[in-house]
């Protein structure tokens, strides 16, 4: 059997408000294929997003491991953990966090100022990634003069461009209308069958939850050991 | 370079107040600049002195004066190689507010101790050879419009009476510290007319310029000067030119103190209204600068960030402030010219000015900078603007 793309083991995660010890997660454990498309669900304050900060290396767990593509992302030092993220994650958010001094192009070359490109090679990978979400003609408009629904598919245009291998949408369409949620959710589905990006996806939508593989659920930190497979 | 695209980038997102605080840090720093230019004009005199000239001044107080006969016995001490005197005239021109330096001074040996001031042979002659002829220093000369030939009436206020004068020598000055705003008059034509007016007055002199050949003996001379004329009706005071310089520098010593105390206040001005804003702006961002943490990018871009844009925030208000500085002064220059002769920006100044931007610009930023920094990304996502 393979080893998993993305594994959980015994993580638990706690936070302190001064001496009270709030427990978020309790002894999760995960194990996710590669090109897996998985919608994480549960109600408010049941460690959804939590879980997906521990997978996206920005929080850490305090006890348990988190192994992605067989990196123990716990054990990384502060520093080998931003180049790490920048390797490998894409991250999209339920407010899109687009820079509002960037256009839209800028906001999407923003992770590949990180790499040894050269300018053109910026650029195609940019303008790349900018048709894939369908916004190669909104280049230089600037995130308020987009809609919410361009803003996300910008977000997703910069999660991507690095050609990330795991992509993680914290409520993608939390902040979104019917049709633009529909856009978004039909985006991140093409990601995982054209392009096989494994993405893991926090979101209250049921709707949008029947876009994944599989969906798992979270109660009070503790995730339900069963599946609920999709169709497809 | 690519963190220099957003610096500019961020710097002109809120552009007006950008602005505002350029303007505030421009001008601190000229404000800086005039009040360090300030205190340095209160001390041109004695950068100006010489080391080889003594000045001979009544014990008790430089309005007393000393007998013009005390310069046989000083002439005859070892080592002087030069004497002269000086008298200070004190008359107003046309208004009262028209006060400049005026000196009374004996015309065949006050220039030859004095090589700073350039005076044209023929003026000079003419000076040597006319009784009311007066020589005036260039920026005095431009602060009325005088030329050469110019007849000038002053109002005594020492010695009371009009008094008539002809313009007939302009000294520039050999350094950039020599003061231009003088009047040299010829002590021969103030005593004279003493003589017929008042006799008591006659014969009396402020102070003897004493030229020394070797500065190392200056106290010595000075001493045995003062030895001459102990226990006589008007006893006397010796010290270097610089000292002589120092001792009206004393005399506002509490004004000076308290322009460098301002000009330590204008620094710690320009530091909170910096510090105010890169705060204000460090706290707007916090999402951001989490955003750029889950991307990838380390706390040293971020530091980047926050400092470039401080830095740059206080280095154009820095070089804004030392251009302002310019007309300031000249505006001033040009109406209490003849209470400051010689106010010069000078380059050290305009090199602090800049490097305390600078200082400013990091420090205000130090504490954003770590803020941001050590905020967890988790915390910063949070924060939606």
């Amino acid at each position: 059997m393979s080893r998993p793309f993305v594994q959980l083991q015994n993580v638990n995660k706690s936070y302190w408000r001064d001496s009270l010890e709030i427990p978020v997660l309790n002894d999760v454990n995960l194990d996710l294929p590669e090109g897996e498309f998985v919608a994480l669900m549960g109600p408010s304050g049941s460690g959804k997003t939590t879980l997906l900060n521990l997978i996206a290396g920005i929080d850490r767990p305090s006890s348990g491991n988190v192994i992605v593509r067989g990196q123990n992302v716990s054990r990384l030092s502060e520093g080998d953990l931003a180049r790490w993220r920048s390797d490998n994650i894409g991250f999209v958010f339920q407010f899109y966090n687009l820079m509002p001094v960037l256009t839209a192009y800028e906001n999407v070359e923003l992770p590949l100022l990180l790499t040894k490109l050269s300018r053109s090679e910026r650029r195609r990978q940019v303008e790349t990634a900018l048709s894939i979400v369908g916004l190669a003609d909104r280049m230089k408009h600037y995130p308020n003069q987009l809609s919410g629904g361009q803003e996300q598919r910008v977000a997703i245009a910069r999660a991507v461009v690095t050609d990330p291998v795991l992509i993680l949408a914290d409520e993608p369409t939390g902040d979104l209308d019917k049709v633009s949620a529909q856009e978004v959710m039909d985006l991140l589905s093409r990601l995982n069958h054209e392009f096989n990006k494994t993405i893991i996806m926090v979101t209250h939508d049921p709707r949008a939850a029947e876009k994944a593989h599989t969906q798992r659920h979270l109660d009070k930190g503790v995730l339900n050991s069963h599946e609920s497979p999709q169709a497809g | 370079m690519k963190v220099l695209k957003l610096v500019s980038k961020n710097t002109t997102r809120h552009l007006l107040r950008t602005l505002l605080t350029i303007l505030g840090l421009a001008i601190a720093v000229m404000a800086f600049a005039i009040i360090r230019t300030s205190v340095d004009a209160w001390y041109a005199g004695a950068e100006a002195s010489s080391p080889n000239r003594l000045v001979v001044t009544n014990n008790i107080s430089l309005v007393f004066t000393l007998p013009l006969a005390y310069r046989e016995k000083i002439a005859k001490v070892d080592g002087v190689t030069g004497l002269s005197w000086a008298h200070w005239f004190g008359g107003t021109y046309v208004d009262p507010k028209n006060f400049f330096a005026q000196f009374a001074v004996d015309h065949n040996t006050y220039l030859d101790l004095y090589p700073e001031y350039l005076i044209p042979p023929q003026q000079l002659a003419t000076f040597l050879s006319e009784r009311n002829a007066v020589i005036v220093g260039r920026q005095l000369a431009d602060r009325f419009g005088w030329s050469l030939g110019d007849p000038i009436t002053l109002t005594g206020t020492i010695y009371p009476g009009q008094w008539e004068f002809v313009i007939r020598g302009i000294y520039t000055g050999a350094e950039e510290t020599t003061d231009e705003s003088q009047w040299f008059m010829r002590f021969d034509y103030l005593d004279e007319r003493m003589r017929a007016e008042m006799p008591p007055r006659a014969g009396q002199v402020g102070s003897f310029i004493v030229q020394i050949a070797d500065p190392s003996r200056a106290a010595q001379m000075s001493a045995t000067i003062d030895s001459l004329f102990v226990n006589s009706l008007a006893e006397t005071k010796t010290q270097t030119e610089e000292s002589f310089q120092l001792s009206f520098v004393a005399m506002a010593s509490s004004i000076v103190t308290g322009l460098r105390i301002v000009s330590i206040m204008v620094i710690g001005i320009i530091l909170l209204v910096l510090a105010n804003t890169m705060a204000m702006t460090a706290r707007e961002r916090v999402s951001e600068y989490a955003l750029m943490k889950t991307l990838g990018f380390r706390p040293i871009h971020i530091l980047g960030l926050i400092f470039g844009e401080s830095l740059f925030i206080a280095g154009v208000g820095g070089v804004l402030g030392i251009g302002l500085a310019f007309p300031v002064k000249w505006l001033l220059e040009t109406n209490v010219g003849g209470f400051f002769p010689v106010f010069t920006i000078e380059a050290i100044t305009l090199m602090l000015g800049i490097v305390a931007s600078l200082a400013v610009g990091l420090v205000a930023a130090v504490f954003p900078a770590l803020k941001a920094v050590k905020t967890p990304i988790v915390d910063g996502l949070r924060i939606i603007e």
